[in-house]
């Protein structure tokens, strides 16, 4: 197996305020909205930088949204940020008809996503925002995994020509991806190769899946990891080709297990190449008040979780 | 445009209206009809636009966004007969594979529909963002709005006016269809609104109010809007209009909000609006 070194530990969501930044000196046509979240989200630079840019919306989302969809009538490329609960669930129906539909070069950008946000609570840890948005049609939706790869994505949407749903998350976590990288949306990342088992992991959760399959390494199983940092459009054929090697799949997540990456994964296995498929995800749960390790432990949805699911999903073959 | 010619042309409108919704037995007439003689003037007489090369920027020509979008037949045929498409196309609405939704969409590409409308409440929002937009691209063009008074109950409406008044969005006009009206019965039955102008002005929007039957009124009021556009207050007009108007049996009432009259009815309907322009 490969072996990843930590640069560092930073938050995604400072990967983003970094490509954002990148962007403003770069790309006049860019502009960035938040709701009241600016230092959250990492967008003090870009706001300091780019003030004519910079529109700061208050506590009004659904506004926000709508606001994006009018400034792309123009040639504007807007960047939404708020935490990924109000940028989903909170402005559904304005991202339905006033983006998605009206398919507009919008970019949605979600921090504080899944249990990691940790001691707010349920209330703020939203576990269904990929599945809102991978519903909708003309949404592309991408889940990068560290601070490198999050900056890339941020730089790469803006290149890109429809609406994208962009989502991290608070805590530092380890950057261990390349930072020359080009992002590529739809490509998945093998980061290792084995033939034993294909571990499928997105945000947080891919270094989580570094961790399990050098557990597993020791114990004898030799898995392949893919990185999935984009869950719309699947890279249906990456996923394929590892599985018809490996012929099991594991599935990782910090979402809710209905309608997240392994239910998309489940229903590409199921039409395509019916495999045994464990998923580690949130089951039909909210979350609650707490740490992040702690949460991910009690939800089960960390490290030991992943060897499990790989060691069990091993026996179904 | 001279006033008799703006006339001919609302009275074509509204025929084409109640043969759209007849035609299909569905669609929303009433608030279509109240708000013919306000469209007819904006876009024959007020709006600086390019129908024959119409792209979705937009750039240096005025925009208007419908974001009370049921109200999509008199939206529909004031932008046929402004040269966005045939009118032959009229007959096509709400019928499958049409670009003509029941609802306004660009999806299909139609000419003239710049973003989504039908789940209310949004389309202030959107215009504010064009608007915005405008000012980036030192585009002195003006980003127009419509809305039914019953909209205003949606939050994001407000959300939209504190921003706007806020941020100094002066090169936006909104215009509400104050008919009193909407589905389930008269405003002050379902939600009261209050004082309309009262509650605009307090949000820092400077209001105009107008007869929007009334069409040299029509026009002097959005004249007047336009002279007031760049003095740091976005604007907003009061337009007060009879739902169904121009169909006697269709008016003082909100039973035609969204309903579609029979042959028969719609007959009836015809013989009072005079075929002008030619039917599509």
């Amino acid at each position: 197996m490969k072996k990843f070194e930590i640069q560092n530990h930073k938050d995604t969501r400072s990967g983003f305020g970094a490509g954002l930044s990148e962007l403003g000196k770069t790309n006049e046509n860019v502009v960035a909205l938040c709701a009241d979240l600016t230092g959250s989200l990492k967008m003090n630079d870009f706001q300091d930088a780019h003030p004519e840019r910079f529109f700061q919306v208050g506590i009004a989302e659904a506004n926000m949204i709508g606001m994006a969809a009018g400034l792309t009538i123009g040639g504007k490329i807007p960047f939404t940020g708020t935490f990924a609960n109000f940028s989903t669930g909170r402005v559904y129906d304005q991202i339905r008809q006033s983006v998605a539909y009206s398919n507009k070069n919008v970019k949605i950008c979600a921090s504080h996503a899944g249990l990691t946000l940790g001691e707010d609570g349920a209330t703020h840890q939203i576990l269904e925002d990929i599945g809102l948005m991978k519903m909708l049609p003309n949404m592309t939706v991408i889940s990068p995994c560290d601070y490198n790869e999050t900056k890339a994505a941020t730089i790469a949407i803006a290149e890109y020509e429809g609406p994208v749903y962009l989502r991290f998350g608070r805590p530092k976590v380890p950057n261990f991806t390349d930072p020359n990288k080009k992002f590529e949306i739809g490509k998945a990342d093998i980061l290792s190769e084995g033939k034993d088992v294909t571990i499928i992991a997105t945000g947080h959760m891919v270094w989580k899946a570094i961790e399990a399959s050098e557990i597993l390494l020791e114990k004898g199983i030799n898995p392949e990891i893919i990185n999935i940092h984009t869950i719309k459009p699947l890279d249906e054929k990456a996923v394929l080709e590892s599985i018809n090697k490996t012929k099991c799949v594991v599935t990782a997540e910090e979402h809710m297990m209905n309608g997240g990456l392994g239910d998309s994964i489940a229903q590409l296995l199921a039409k395509k190449i019916p495999t045994p498929l464990e998923m580690v995800a949130v089951d039909d749960s909210f979350g609650e008040s707490g740490k992040g390790e702690e949460l991910l432990t009690k939800y089960n949805i960390n490290t030991a979780d992943i060897v499990r699911a790989a060691e069990k999903v091993i026996s179904r073959k | 445009m001279e006033v008799n010619e703006l006339k001919n042309i609302s009275s074509q409108v509204r025929r084409d209206i109640v043969r759209m919704v007849t035609a299909v037995q569905s669609g929303h007439p009433g608030g279509s009809l109240g708000c013919a003689d306000f469209l007819t003037v904006l876009y024959f007489q007020q709006m600086n636009i390019s129908p024959e090369s119409f792209t979705m920027d937009g750039k240096n020509e005025d925009l208007f966004f419908l974001s009370n979008g049921h109200i999509s037949p008199v939206l529909y045929s004031v932008l046929a007969h402004r040269g966005y498409f045939d009118k032959s196309e009229l007959s096509t609405f709400r019928k499958i594979g049409s670009r003509l939704q029941g609802h306004p969409s660009p999806a299909k590409g139609i000419p003239g529909v710049r973003i989504a409308t039908g789940s209310l409440g949004q389309g202030l929002s959107v215009g504010i963002g064009a608007a915005q937009t405008k000012k980036l691209n030192n585009d002195s063009s003006i980003v127009y709005t419509l809305h039914g008074d019953g909209e205003l109950q949606e939050g994001q409406i407000w959300e939209a006016a504190m921003y706007a008044a806020a941020n100094k969005v002066d090169n936006l006009i909104a215009t509400v269809d104050y008919n009193h009206k909407q589905i389930d019965g008269d405003l002050d039955d379902v939600l009261p609104m209050g004082d309309l102008s009262k509650k605009w002005q307090a949000f820092g929007w400077e209001v105009l109010e107008m007869d929007g039957h009334h069409i040299p009124e029509v026009i002097e009021t959005l004249q007047k809007a336009k002279e007031l556009t760049g003095n740091g207050k976005p604007i907003v007009i009061i337009m007060k209009t009879e739902m169904g108007q121009g169909v006697d049996f269709m008016m003082g009432t909100h039973k035609w909000h969204g309903s579609a009259p029979s042959e028969e009815q719609a007959e009836n309907a015809l013989s009072q609006l005079e075929e002008t322009l030619g039917d599509y």
